[in-house]
């Protein structure tokens, strides 16, 4: 490897070690595209003519006003595919047919990423099989049938507990055996480097755009950025050209599930501790013996046992600081934004709102808060419906 | 050491021009009690040395046979404490045997990689095998298993290149875990990669014999082991595949004795 793998104590690349001449021809691959014109050319034609970039800052109208703060969202929510899976996808894409490859597999989870890596496989012509746990297809078919009708072939992955962390398993097992003809378009920044390295890369685009943006409507940076995180790559694409802003405190809201006091969330960066899961060294939620636990929340998009390796890394040198929210709490932000905006939020999405809203009534002097509006919620509809049919008590 | 019983082992099959025959159990499959008794067979059929894998949560490197096994260890309960005192049992009945582990990464990690390797020397463990480490992760487990006087071995792929052949040839100690093929464990293909090229290269670098593992799950399959001038086969998803195939604790004890004699078999000349 050229770069360095590692954030602080964490990242690194725990795989067989067949697949490390991939991950090397990966990397070099990717800086290679880095410092060439035309890629990053072509790049940016896809995300504004096809993908509908930049996407705009809206400053919410009623949302917080009651607090004295201003909440402003980067409308993630209005990229095509219908969450910022899309921007870092056509990257991974264009990466795979420079490296020559010929087949696309990626995991999902809620189905987000895997209708972002549906339409790149569309649009740039290369044959695409998704992994989805067979839990996952259950409650999620909406996506499903869009990945179905852009040419994906989705495959049902019923080991482990049939969702993300089991179809990210399978896509790995797949890679092993193929990874001379095809590219893991691996959906988040976290796995084996360089993916935590490539996918931040294509996806600050949130934070560079969001960022000038800020500054032409204000003159000034806003005084939060709040992202939700499951794996971490709306949060770290927003967050990254803030980092060097001192002044910009980063807060990344975790799904809490039924309470960070129960055994029911998907706080990794909480309540893991640090392991080893899908390639790096990071934090996991794991039991007593190093038994990877099945994560739990509303969300689909962000139950995952594992995060990033930047994200432990910009906790533990206290950048970035991590929260929690509820499902009860999320789906209340869901419903307020709905109401007060007009905008159906993602579920992820209305975490992060319910951490900024949280951030606007508990600080002692107004605020402007960036929140990153990841997605769109129609994907969402039948999971809240189900939710407020039974009494908001979970759902399943 | 833990590199002297695989010498021994070694030494004393190539006297008889044999290869070596080593079958691969998950601990704990199908549950604590019966694991002992299954894996006492294989050795009383023949097996000449074993791989134990401890049961983990999230196997990257395994296919489904290897796979099921592992969810028939933990749905057993299977609690990787119980897992050392099997071990040492199993050293404990079969004293010259060479034992290998494998473990995914985070189950050492978990437990701190000094007090992992000390688990495994008390254990009578002679050499740990990380699936999920490849060249570029060993520094996080070397010292400690040296210092442990435990036996790091490595996988080395097919087609790897030169630069990586002589890194292993140098770290792999005991011997060298050589796939036959690309992909994860699984007992339903053929040993497709002709594995002679790299098996003469990791002989003129010095290396620990190699054994060969992935698809071995016929006699035909150790013979063409033979052919490739590796010192034995590893195999495993055929072993676990046949636990899961019967229901009942002699049966399942039948069905590995019969496999193991029947694959030792095929290492003779």
């Amino acid at each position: 490897m050229i770069q360095s793998a590692y954030y602080g104590r964490f990242g690194g690349s725990f795989v067989p070690e067949i697949l490390v001449p991939a991950l090397e021809s990966l990397e070099a691959e990717f800086l290679a595209a880095q410092a060439d014109p035309t890629f990053g050319a072509e790049l940016e034609t896809l995300l504004s003519t096809y993908a509908g970039r930049a996407t705009p800052l809206y400053q919410c109208r009623h949302l917080g006003t009651e607090t004295g703060s201003r909440l402003w969202f980067k409308r993630e929510d209005l990229l095509h595919g219908g969450a910022h899976k899309t921007n870092q996808a056509l990257g991974q894409g264009l990466l795979a047919r420079r490296l020559g490859k010929t087949r696309l597999i990626a995991e999902t989870g809620a189905g987000q990423h895997g209708v972002a890596t549906a339409l790149t496989g569309a649009v740039l012509g290369i044959p695409t099989r998704i992994y989805m746990g067979a839990a996952d297809i259950e409650r999620q078919q909406p996506n499903v049938q869009r990945m179905r009708l852009m040419g994906a072939e989705v495959v049902p992955v019923t080991q482990g507990g049939a969702t993300l962390k089991a179809a990210i398993n399978e896509a790995l097992r797949d890679w092993s055996a193929s990874y001379e003809s095809t590219h893991y378009l691996l959906g988040t920044v976290a796995g084996p480097h360089p993916f935590p390295l490539i996918v931040r890369e294509f996806q600050r685009v949130i934070g560079r755009e969001a960022r000038a943006q800020f500054l032409a409507a204000t003159g000034r940076l806003p005084d939060v950025v709040v992202a939700s995180v499951g794996g971490g790559s709306n949060a770290i694409g927003i967050f990254t050209d803030f980092i060097p802003d001192p002044s910009v405190e980063l807060v990344g809201v975790e799904p809490a599930g039924e309470g960070l006091q129960t055994p029911r969330h998907g706080a990794t960066l909480q309540r893991g501790r640090p392991g080893v899961l899908h390639g790096c060294f990071t934090q996991i939620l794991q039991d007593d013996e190093g038994q990877v636990q099945e994560s739990h929340s509303i969300s689909a998009g962000l139950d995952y046992p594992g995060v990033g390796p930047e994200h432990a890394y910009l906790q533990e040198t206290g950048r970035a600081r991590y929260v929690g929210c509820t499902d009860a709490d999320a789906m209340a932000a869901f419903s307020l934004v709905a109401r007060s905006e007009g905008i159906i939020p993602a579920l992820e999405s209305a975490h992060a709102v319910a951490g900024a809203l949280e951030l606007a009534r508990s600080s002692a002097r107004p605020l402007d808060i960036l929140v990153n509006l990841s997605g769109r919620g129609d994907k969402d509809l039948a999971t809240v419906l189900r939710y407020q049919a039974e009494g908001g008590n979970g759902g399943h | 050491m833990g590199t002297d019983r695989y010498a021994a082992m070694f030494a004393r099959l190539a006297a008889r021009d044999e290869l070596a025959f080593v079958p691969f159990f998950v601990l704990g499959d199908p549950s604590m009690d019966e694991s002992l008794a299954l894996i006492s067979a294989a050795v009383e059929a023949g097996a000449d040395g074993l791989e134990l894998g401890l049961p983990f949560s999230d196997p990257i490197a395994d296919g489904p046979a290897v796979q099921s096994a592992v969810t028939r260890a933990l749905d057993a309960g299977t609690r990787i404490s119980a897992c050392w005192p099997l071990l040492r049992a199993v050293r404990d009945a079969h004293p010259t045997v060479p034992i290998g582990l494998l473990v995914y990464a985070n189950l050492i990690v978990h437990a701190g990689v000094e007090a992992f390797a000390a688990q495994c020397a008390t254990a009578g463990v002679d050499s740990v095998v990380i699936p999920d480490a490849p060249s570029l992760e060993q520094r996080w487990f070397a010292e400690a298993f040296a210092r442990a006087g435990v036996a790091l071995a490595r996988i080395l792929p097919p087609g790897a290149a030169a630069s990586r052949v002589a890194e292993v040839a140098r770290a792999s100690a005991g011997y060298v875990y050589v796939t036959s093929r690309g992909g994860v464990t699984g007992a339903d293909d053929t040993v497709q990669a002709d594995s002679a090229s790299v098996v003469a290269a990791l002989r003129a670098a010095g290396a620990a014999p190699a054994l060969l593992g992935f698809g071995i799950a016929q006699p035909s399959h150790v013979r063409a082991a033979r052919a490739m001038g590796v010192s034995g086969a590893i195999s495993g998803s055929a072993v676990v595949s046949r636990i899961g195939a019967h229901e009942t604790a002699p049966a399942r004890r039948e069905a590995v004795t019969a496999f193991v004699r029947e694959m030792k078999a095929a290492t003779r000349p």
